[in-house]
């Protein structure tokens, strides 16, 4: 299953706390994918995936707005 | 090296209970455990209606300064410190309410927002969370 989070137009430490919130609830082999556009977050999402042993699927940028997918 | 967070939050300024907040909802998202310890100033902020009583630590203004800031924090899309209390706790983040400030400050148990604190402890429930803590901060 995918599953979307758009945390566009939020700033720290929202879109670290909402991407945490989404991986809690998947289930093993989801992919979550967060839409935002919180340069800090671009950077700091793919670390927090590395911090909690999951994989980065892709980061993708487009227009000031990044796309992240995380495997879980 | 163990993967938890500690903070004596000793301090009721609204900007440092962001700044507390903040770290530890950045702490919980990267997967630590995270304990708070409330105590003197700070304790005032976890009475009922309190969260965001607080002043601003510098240029207050008799609450001038503070409006103005959360004005500009609006702007920036900075969210509430309920929301992030709020957050703090669906993540599994865990709050230690000072038994010995409850006493000099004549707080009882249901002054405060009990439905948000985990423990009441002294200094010692506050040395064992943090001699297992990466992470020990005071704020």
């Amino acid at each position: 299953m995918e599953i979307h989070v758009d945390v566009r137009g939020e700033t720290c430490p929202v879109p670290l706390v909402e991407m945490r919130k989404a991986v809690r609830k998947a289930e093993q082999g989801d992919i979550i994918e967060i839409t935002g556009d919180n340069p800090a977050s671009k950077k700091e999402i793919p670390m927090a995936a590395d911090a909690l042993s999951l994989k980065v699927v892709s980061i993708d940028e487009n227009e000031k707005v990044w796309k992240i997918k995380i495997l879980k | 090296m163990s993967d938890k967070t500690t903070i004596i939050v000793q301090s009721g300024d609204m900007d440092k209970i962001y700044s507390t907040l903040i770290v530890s909802n950045g702490a919980l998202a990267m997967g630590m455990e995270t304990s708070l310890f409330f105590t003197f100033w700070g304790l005032l902020r976890l009475k009922k209606g309190g969260l965001e009583k607080g002043p601003l630590s510098k240029m207050n203004f008799l609450g001038l300064g503070k409006i103005m800031m959360l004005k500009r924090m609006k702007k920036s899309n900075v969210v509430s410190l309920e929301r992030l209390m709020a957050d703090f706790k669906e993540l599994g983040g865990k709050i230690i309410a000072c038994e010995m400030t409850m006493d000099i400050m004549g707080l009882k148990r249901e002054d405060l927002r009990e439905e948000l604190i985990d423990e009441y402890g002294a200094v010692g429930t506050y040395i064992q969370e943090a001699r297992n803590s990466a992470i020990t901060l005071f704020i």
